[in-house]
Order: C-alpha cells, then sequence, then structure tokens
C-alpha cells in the first residue's frame, strides 16, 4: 500500500469483545451458541480476523458473582481462562492481536510475564494483556493468598507489576542469552533468571480498563490502550482530552496510547428497523427478572415483592447496602434512583421499560452507512483512536459488522484494507519498546 | 507370565532431558503429530521455571486446534502457582482439546526458584509434595463445582444456569511451609468435556508416592528393569486401595528414557516392550526420548508397526477423549445430588 504512510487521513482500530459475561449478552435467542466451547471462540476470532481487526479481546472475572448471597444465574455464568483459549486460537489465527484480561493482584509477575511472553511467542508477536486490578476479599477468597490488598494499593501494585514484568521481558541479552535481574520493590523483591527470550514484540501490548484518576494516570505512564466505558460523542471528548494530557507528564506523544471504549451496535437495512431490533434486544438483555435485579442492585434491597411491569420503589435506596459482589459499582445509587424516577415519570414507564430506556442503550443503532459514518466521526472528532466492539450474541454477533460496516469504513479510508503488518504492535502504530537501557540485574 | 488383560498404554514426552524447548509453536506441532500417527494415548511436556523453556500448558493448548486424538499432559508446578489458577487453566485446555487434557503435578525444590517469586522459602520434598497433593484435591474439587448439567438456559425464569448445581468446594488444606489456606470456589469454567482431566503424578520418589496413590490417574514410575516397574505398581496400588480408591482407576506406567541413533533400533525397542509387557510389568509406558524429533520419527516408522502386528497396539483411536483412550470411566460430579447410586 503505497497509500498508507499519508498522515492527513485518522483511522480507526477495531477489537472483538468476546461477549460473555455482561448482562448485554442475549442467551436466550434461537442464535444464541455455546459460550463455553472452543467453536464459539474459533468463529468470533475469525470473524474479527477477516474484518482485518486489530485484536480479539477476553474479559476475566475470578470469582462468580453473588447476588443476596447467592450466585448470580440471570446473566451468562462461567467462561474458560483467557491465555489458554488465546494460545489455542493463535493456532487457527495468522494476524490478528490476541489480548487476555488477567488481574494484577491476585497473580504473581515473574509467572505472568511468562505466560504472556510464552503467548507472544507462539502467536509470533499478537499477545496483548489488558490489566485489571481488585482488592475485594470476596474475589481472594478462591485464592491461597487471600484478598489482602487495599483498595488504594491497586494501582501501585499494577504499576510496579507492569514495570516488573517489563524488567523481565527485557532481561535476555541480543544475541538470546539469559541474564540474572533483580527487582526489589514495595510489593515485589524477587531475582533470577527468566526463563522466555525477549519476545517477537519486545514487550506484549499493555491495555488498562479503569476510570479513577489513579487509573487513567496509570495508563498515562504505561498502558498502549486504554479500554474505557466513554461511549458517547461528549464523555469521550472529555475522556480522551483529559487522558491525552496526561502522557507528556510521563514524556509520552500523544499517539502513543489508543484509547478505544467498549461499544455496542445494532444494524438495520433502515433507521427505523435498526432502532425496532434496538429495543428487541434490549428487551432480551432486560428480562423481568433482569430489570429487579437492577433495581435492587441501586435500592440496595431486596424487591422481590416488586412487579417488574408495576412501578419503581418509592422509597430512597440504602447508601451502604452491598447486595451483588464481585461487579464493579457505577454510581451513586441515590443520583441514579433519583435519574430513574424522574425519567419513569415523564415517559410512563414500568420499572422493566425504565431499566431498558435509562441502561445500555446501544451504542451506534443504524444502517451500515450510518454507523459507519458515526464511528468514523466519533474518531476524527476525537472522542475515541477507534472501538471494542461487544456483540450480544455468540457466535454470530460480529458477522454483520464485518459483512456490512467494514467494507463502508475501508471505502471511507478511514480502516485498513489489508493487514500491513505481523504484529498487534504494527496495527496499533506502535513502536517496539526499547530495551531497558540501564541494566538493572 | 501372567495373562495381560490388555494392549499397553503408551505415551511420550515431547521434550528432551536438560535441552530447554522452542519457543515457537511449529515444532511442537510437527512432533505432536507424529505422536498422533503412533495413536499413542497421550503426550507429556514438562515445564519448570528452574530452566529456559516456554510455559508448557500454553504450548499445548496451541498444540491441540492441530491435533484430534493424542491426550495432551503438560506439567504445570503446584509450589508457586495458585491452585485456583492451575484448575481452571487446566479445564480450558480440556475444552479447547475437547476433552484431552491431563496434567501432570510437579513441585519447585530450589530456593533460586523460590526467589523468582519472593513470597515463600524453599521447604523439603515432602512437605512440597503434601501440598501438591492438596493442591490435586482441590483442584479436582473445582473441577466438580459445576454440575454437568449445570447450564439450563431457562427463559421462563430467566435463569441461565441452575445455581443449585455449582457448589462451593470450601476448601482447607496445608501449604508447604505449614500455614493453613482455603479456596471457597466454585470454579469460574464449567464442567469440561471429560469432567475431571486426567492427573498424572511421577511418583518414582517416595516423597511423591502418596500424592500419586491419592490423586493420580497415571503415575509414572521411571524405571530401569522390569522388577522395579513392577514392585512400585504393586505398592501403588496397594496405598491407593488403602485411600479407599476403587480398582482400576490408577493406571502405573513404567517411564522409559529411549535412544534410537539407528533405524534398526526401533524394532528392538518394540522387541523390550513386548517383553515388559508380557511380564504384565506395568500398565504401559511413557517413554522419554532423548532426541524427540529423531526418536519419534524412528518410533512411528519402526517400533509402532510391529506393535500394531504383534496387537499390542491400536491401529486408530476409538475413541475422542484422554479417559477413553487410558479406559478410565468419565467421573460425575462428587457434589452432584446423589439419587439412589452413590457415585465414587
Ligand atoms: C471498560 C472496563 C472493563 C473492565 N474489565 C474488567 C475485567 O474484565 N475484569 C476485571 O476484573 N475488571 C475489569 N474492570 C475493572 C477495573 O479493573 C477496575 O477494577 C475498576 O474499573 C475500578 O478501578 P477504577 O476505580 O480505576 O475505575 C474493567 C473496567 C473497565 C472500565
Amino acid at each position: 500500500m503505497t497509500t498508507s504512510r499519508t498522515p492527513a487521513r485518522k483511522r480507526l482500530h477495531l477489537a472483538a469483545h468476546f461477549p460473555g459475561v455482561n448482562n448485554t449478552t442475549v442467551w436466550q435467542s434461537p442464535e444464541a451458541g455455546s459460550q463455553i466451547e472452543f467453536d464459539s471462540f474459533v468463529h468470533l476470532a475469525r470473524t474479527a480476523e477477516r474484518g482485518r481487526f486489530d485484536f480479539f479481546f477476553l474479559a476475566e472475572g475470578l470469582r462468580l458473582r453473588e447476588h443476596k448471597g447467592r450466585i448470580h444465574d440471570l446473566d451468562v455464568v462461567g467462561r474458560p481462562e483467557s491465555l489458554t483459549v488465546l494460545n489455542a486460537l493463535a493456532a487457527v489465527t495468522d494476524r490478528l492481536g490476541l489480548a487476555a484480561t488477567v488481574n494484577a493482584t491476585f497473580n504473581e509477575p515473574y509467572e505472568l510475564a511468562r505466560r504472556l511472553a510464552t503467548l507472544d511467542h507462539l502467536s509470533a508477536g499478537r499477545a496483548a494483556w489488558n490489566v485489571v486490578t481488585s482488592s475485594d476479599a470476596f474475589t481472594g477468597e478462591n485464592f491461597r493468598r487471600g484478598g489482602y490488598l487495599d483498595h488504594a494499593e491497586r494501582y501501585t501494585r499494577a504499576a510496579e507489576f507492569v514495570a516488573t514484568a517489563r524488567e523481565l521481558w527485557d532481561s535476555w541479552s541480543e544475541d538470546g542469552t539469559p541474564r540474572p535481574f533483580a527487582h526489589h520493590g514495595q510489593h515485589f523483591d524477587i531475582r533470577g533468571e527468566f526463563t522466555v527470550p525477549r519476545s517477537p514484540q519486545g514487550h506484549p501490548v499493555v491495555i488498562q480498563a479503569g476510570d479513577s484518576p489513579a487509573g487513567r494516570d496509570f495508563a498515562a505512564s504505561a498502558a498502549d490502550v486504554i479500554f474505557t466505558r466513554h461511549g458517547t460523542l461528549e464523555a469521550g471528548r472529555a475522556f480522551y482530552a483529559d487522558v491525552k494530557g496526561r502522557l507528556a507528564a510521563h514524556g509520552r506523544t500523544a499517539d502513543s496510547l489508543k484509547i478505544m471504549p467498549g461499544v455496542t451496535f445494532v444494524l438495520g437495512d433502515t433507521a427505523a428497523e435498526a432502532q425496532e431490533k434496538a429495543h428487541h434486544i434490549r428487551r432480551r438483555q432486560v428480562s423481568p427478572q433482569n430489570a429487579l435485579l437492577a433495581a435492587e442492585q441501586i435500592w440496595g434491597t431486596d424487591l422481590s415483592h416488586l412487579d417488574p411491569d408495576g412501578p419503581l420503589p418509592a422509597f430512597d435506596p440504602d447508601p451502604d447496602a452491598r447486595l451483588t459482589q464481585g461487579r464493579t459499582r457505577l454510581g451513586d445509587p441515590k443520583e441514579i434512583a433519583d435519574r430513574w424516577r424522574a425519567l419513569s415519570e415523564a415517559k410512563g414507564l414500568s420499572l422493566r421499560e425504565t431499566v431498558i430506556e435509562a441502561t445500555g442503550r446501544q451504542s451506534f443503532i443504524g444502517t451500515p452507512e450510518a454507523v459507519a459514518a458515526e464511528m468514523d466521526a466519533f474518531v476524527t472528532q476525537n472522542a475515541a483512536d477507534g472501538f471494542i466492539l461487544v456483540p450480544h450474541l455468540t457466535p454470530g454477533g460480529l458477522d454483520d459488522f464485518v459483512d456490512r460496516v467494514v467494507p463502508l469504513l475501508q471505502e471511507r479510508g478511514a480502516f485498513r484494507t489489508e493487514y500491513e503488518g505481523n504484529t498487534l504492535r504494527a496495527h496499533l502504530g506502535l513502536p517496539e519498546p526499547a530495551r531497558s537501557p540501564v541494566w538493572k540485574g | 507370565m501372567s495373562v495381560s488383560q490388555r494392549p499397553p498404554h503408551l505415551a511420550v514426552a515431547l521434550d528432551a532431558p536438560g535441552v530447554p524447548g522452542p519457543f515457537e509453536a511449529a515444532p511442537y506441532v510437527h512432533l505432536a503429530r507424529l505422536a498422533e500417527r503412533a495413536t499413542l494415548d497421550f503426550a507429556t511436556l514438562g515445564d519448570t521455571f528452574a530452566r529456559p523453556g516456554p510455559d508448557a500448558l500454553a504450548v499445548l493448548a496451541g498444540v491441540a486446534p492441530h491435533t484430534a486424538h493424542l491426550g495432551l499432559v503438560p506439567t504445570v508446578t503446584t509450589t508457586h502457582t495458585e491452585p485456583f489458577h492451575v484448575a481452571t487453566a487446566v479445564q480450558t485446555l480440556d475444552w479447547v482439546s475437547r476433552g484431552r487434557a491431563g496434567w501432570q503435578a510437579e513441585v519447585s525444590r530450589t530456593p533460586a526458584e523460590a526467589a523468582l517469586f519472593g513470597r515463600r522459602p524453599a521447604a523439603p520434598a515432602e512437605a512440597l509434595w503434601r501440598e501438591a497433593a492438596d493442591v490435586a484435591d482441590v483442584v479436582g474439587r473445582l473441577w466438580d463445582s459445576w454440575e454437568d448439567d449445570a447450564e439450563i438456559r431457562d427463559a421462563a425464569t430467566g435463569r441461565f444456569i441452575d445455581r443449585d448445581k455449582l457448589h462451593h468446594v470450601d476448601f482447607r488444606g496445608t501449604s508447604s511451609t505449614g500455614e493453613p489456606f482455603t479456596v471457597r470456589g466454585p470454579s469460574i469454567v464449567p464442567r469440561p468435556p471429560q469432567g475431571r482431566p486426567v492427573i498424572v503424578l511421577d511418583a518414582t520418589d517416595a516423597a511423591a508416592r502418596e500424592a500419586a496413590a491419592a490423586h493420580a490417574d497415571v503415575a509414572l514410575v521411571r524405571a530401569e528393569d522390569p522388577d522395579t516397574a513392577y514392585a512400585a505398581r504393586a505398592a501403588l496400588r496397594a496405598r491407593a486401595a488403602e485411600l479407599g480408591r476403587a480398582p482400576g482407576t490408577l493406571r502405573v506406567l513404567a517411564s522409559l528414557p529411549i535412544e534410537l541413533p539407528a533405524a534398526g533400533d526401533a524394532a528392538g525397542l518394540a522387541d523390550l516392550l513386548t517383553d515388559w509387557h508380557a511380564a504384565d510389568t506395568a500398565d504401559g509406558f511413557h517413554l522419554r526420548p532423548a532426541d524427540p524429533v529423531r526418536d519419534l520419527g524412528r518410533l512411528v516408522d519402526g517400533t509402532v508397526p510391529v506393535l500394531r502386528r504383534r496387537g499390542l497396539l491400536r491401529r486408530s483411536y476409538a475413541g475422542t477423549t484422554l479417559r477413553d483412550h487410558l479406559g478410565l470411566d468419565r467421573p460425575v460430579s462428587r457434589y452432584a445430588a446423589r439419587t439412589g447410586k452413590a457415585s465414587a
């Protein structure tokens, strides 16, 4: 491609999120396939590769969610362990990046750095690590070490974890001999030799998902990609400016960190058909039982006596209640309850209809032309550098997008028509990291 | 000479002793395909933090889509790795291989390995294997923590799973340093095709015998002569029976170093295996080639045809899972409601 060097056109990056343990995954319909069989992962990954996507993405949760002391049963439950699936997918794909979410709290740098470097070798340079943090004792109960980390410390540990992993990835010499390393820090005090040579990408791509100021700073200092929830144009532009603004302080340029919100989409032949489909999907995502559950999560109390087709609770949420464990809290309960009640009153909506309307509306709804144009506009207006698409169906949820939207993005010059490099870093336009100049062994 | 009821189980190590494995996928795929042409039960791939080499479970996950029948048994060490991570990774290997996963548990003995983690000191072999036995125990429980039919997708009630069929395991064990540890469960991975992937343990060292008798589906015994292998199997079977295990649930394979520098050596190996098998030395053999590429090639060309002619090796795979190859039943979850018949 001779035009690929022209810098004028901002092109977007695309990733495919396997639809899994999310309340956006529709599992009741006849097209909904297995959430666990390898074929489902192969189908989605191959579809993403056919669409020339940057990477395929797997989320992680190390403890099944519980609600009112029992395992949550209203969404998809259960998933495979990410890195093992990605190593298998590396065998059936050629160019697609392979991103695993792996917790920095319940792993040790030596072992995880080794697993990530192995994936990078076996996939010939396509590995990525989404660094997530948690500190809750609830998840810790599954681990020999237990839950042991102060909330405030989760990012200092994560930052030291990533820095340590980079020291390990750099530890072999250019000519392929292991050199001793030693890391003495607040969280890790380790030394020895790494078992894996520097991998094809130098370092696997590092992704960060976390939204607090501390999380944003961590991303600005250490990540190649941010996975965000800011999927509207206004919120996206504010987040984009904030995060890119933090880079200079770390001596980094604006294009060294890619901002990729997780987004959903619905396609139709006409705008009206797409809207209708979107509503239908929302009704499937928010079953009557799920609507009650969503309200219980905000109100912090048992609402099982309520009729989902009736009104919202008249009383205020319990600010301190924690009915649900293992799920990220998304805002101030009183504020959300007030917003929901206002919406319900204004439009005359039942509890379930309010939840459908107030939560999780799809990010892009329209004809393929409209969705392609809107995505392109998002990126050219600096609300994002690309998107992590979260389909609502396994395994066929990406088929339409790849068949109908990707060609239009390519026509507009907004997306690659062929892979231009072999590694995920090449797809993302990220340089191979220099070996650490000062040897710390 | 006792009558051998069935042909010997055959397995092979894909890694050469003391040689760091390659870091790309292709050489492993090549070897695994040779082992599959030889219709072996399974291939092992060793792993250690003490020497260069890739993560073995990752390598075999990459081999899985390139093979269809061969059992895949990576070593995953228990000393520094969280039991929960061991359980979910091996379960996932079983999913991506459609029922061909095994797990060889090993311990990390050296202070150098302990220093890579900086969390706990090195411990004596006995303590490490006691902990490994606890890890094998809790891993098996996590594999049972979802019953097979837990996923119901009941649209009427909006439930994806029947949560009565998911179980906290609430395991209490003792770490190698003597402190208690707990694992709550259930696993985050649904019960895989084999129910429980196959647990393999090298029971050669005395310190590992108890763990093998209690938890192994397949015990490997490194032996230079048939008598050693025979005695080890007898001891393992006796101890397994004392621990209440049903007869016939433990396979003991003699693990033999092999070297086939010349083509004729391959037929010699067939004779040796035939003799050991005729003497009912072991339930089968785990072969450890000095040079896997050369020796596996010779094995396929020279040893396999002879064994097949003698009726000692299948001509094609009859089953699809590693348990099928080994003649081991698919276990029912220990947490499944005991309606009527008891399950071991
Ligand atoms: C878009 C997004 C995706 C996330 N995905 C995961 C995940 O797959 N697994 C996980 O354990 N945590 C996940 N997290 C949670 C973060 O790791 C983190 O714990 C959480 O956002 C709280 O950190 P914060 O206060 O910096 O936002 C995700 C967070 C965001 C924003």
